[in-house]
């Protein structure tokens, strides 16, 4: 399968937080969910892929091209969707239009008016006044425009309520039936990525803690609960993110070791926002995480 | 075909599409040979993953409830295949160890585990 995104063993350190070795790939036709805590690394992740964090060791190749060296032929091909706007919020959409056209080459104006359409946003408005719903989809209709191959967003959905959310999930259903292209969704709304996302690449303080197909995430990991003193050490000491309370104990656990655990306690699978949160949960115990790596 | 993903199921979803598939194919809701949504098709429409769809038809395909044709895409299995047959009779197996070791848990006789059975048969 040909990968569509490829980061090899990604470096970067700020005086306060570093990516450390961060490594996945992505293949041409899927969409990866890219979740992890606030601060995990995700956006910083995101800067590198796009050449706005200079990389302090590492590769990143975006179709077979090198993030560095290939920046513009990159971005050419490339859809991204922040957050918040980057395009100028005092223009309407129709002058937005005329100000990103130069820009790329497989620009296609038929295409952005009918998107703008079936999203409903007017073209006569300043974007500055779009709601953040509004803005998201502009952003998208961009993207959808100049033929990306690669869509990346970063936290797309943070602050919008669900409808446009679903909306999100129907255009990039929609915009991955050409199993040529390819989704990078980063995100702390893991609901948004637990259906339609075919690979999960989950960050955890700038290290990789899981990447590889969603499924085999959700078989992997699995809550457990149940009264604190019918867990045998063996057992606790396989246990994520151990928390007791008065009536009884939560943890995460790899469902290998459910073989023949006492019938008392209770298990069931994990989702990922489950999982994020036993993670921290793991970290604030300082415990030694070395069967939690990949 | 009608499909119906339960977010709250505590069955994975690939199993939720292939028992609503084989259940309408076995009661014929579906026609021999009907063409299938291609596979990005289908997880366009459930808005699901891919690779979920893509599991589904591997499954069913090796189960005989579905055949792949090379260029064209998937249709739904002819009736008479023999594998599906056998496919049903294992089902019916299953089906029927579960009765009898739920019937035998609750205490039943054989005879009245048979009356029961018989019962089923008259509807």
């Amino acid at each position: 399968m040909e990968t569509i995104l490829e980061i090899k063993n990604l470096n970067k350190a700020y005086q306060d937080f570093a990516l450390k070795n961060v490594s996945f790939s992505l293949p041409r036709g899927y969409i990866m969910g890219f979740v992890g805590q606030n601060g995990s690394g995700k956006t910083t992740t995101i800067r590198a892929i796009l050449n706005m964090a200079k990389i302090d060791s590492g590769k990143i190749s975006v179709f077979g091209l090198d993030s560095v060296t290939d920046t513009i032929a990159i971005k050419k091909r490339l859809g991204v969707v922040f957050d918040s706007l980057y395009l100028a919020e005092h223009l309407n959409v129709r002058q937005i239009e005329q100000q990103l056209k130069p820009f790329y080459p497989d620009w296609n104006s038929e295409e952005f008016f009918m998107k703008i359409k079936n999203f409903n946003l007017p073209d006569n408005k300043k974007i500055g006044d779009f709601s953040k719903g509004m803005k998201m989809k502009l952003m998208v209709a961009v993207a959808l425009s100049h033929r990306a191959e690669l869509i990346i967003l970063d936290e797309p959905t943070s602050g919008l309520d669900p409808v446009a959310r679903d909306e999100l999930l129907d255009i990039l259903s929609e915009y991955i039936e050409d199993e040529n292209r390819g989704v990078l969704f980063s995100t702390h709304i893991t609901a948004d990525v637990e259906r339609i996302a075919d690979y999960v690449t989950v960050l955890h303080n700038g290290a990789v803690w899981f990447t590889g197909l969603k499924d085999d995430l959700s078989e992997k990991y699995a809550v457990i609960k149940g009264a604190e003193e019918d867990v045998p050490e063996s057992l606790k000491e396989k246990m994520i993110g151990f928390h007791a309370y008065r009536n009884g104990f939560e943890a995460l656990i790899e469902t290998e070791y459910l073989a023949g655990i006492p019938a008392s306690l209770e298990y069931e699978k994990a989702s990922i926002d489950e999982i994020l949160i036993y993670i921290a949960k793991e970290d604030k115990h300082e415990r030694n995480s070395e069967h939690h790596e990949i | 075909m009608k499909i119906i993903i339960k977010n709250k199921s505590e069955l994975p979803i690939y199993e939720q599409i292939e028992q609503q598939m084989k259940a309408q194919i076995l009661e014929g809701k579906v026609s021999e040979d009907e063409q299938l949504p291609s596979i990005r098709q289908l997880a366009r429409d459930l808005k699901i993953s891919v690779i979920t769809t893509t599991r589904v038809y591997n499954d069913l395909a090796e189960e005989g409830f579905i055949i792949s044709v090379a260029g064209k895409g998937y249709f739904v299995a002819p009736k008479n295949n023999e594998l599906l047959h056998e496919r049903m009779l294992f089902e019916m197996e299953d089906g029927l160890q579960k009765a009898v070791t739920n019937g035998r848990n609750a205490g039943l006789s054989d005879d009245e585990i048979m009356q029961a059975l018989k019962k089923f048969l008259e509807e």
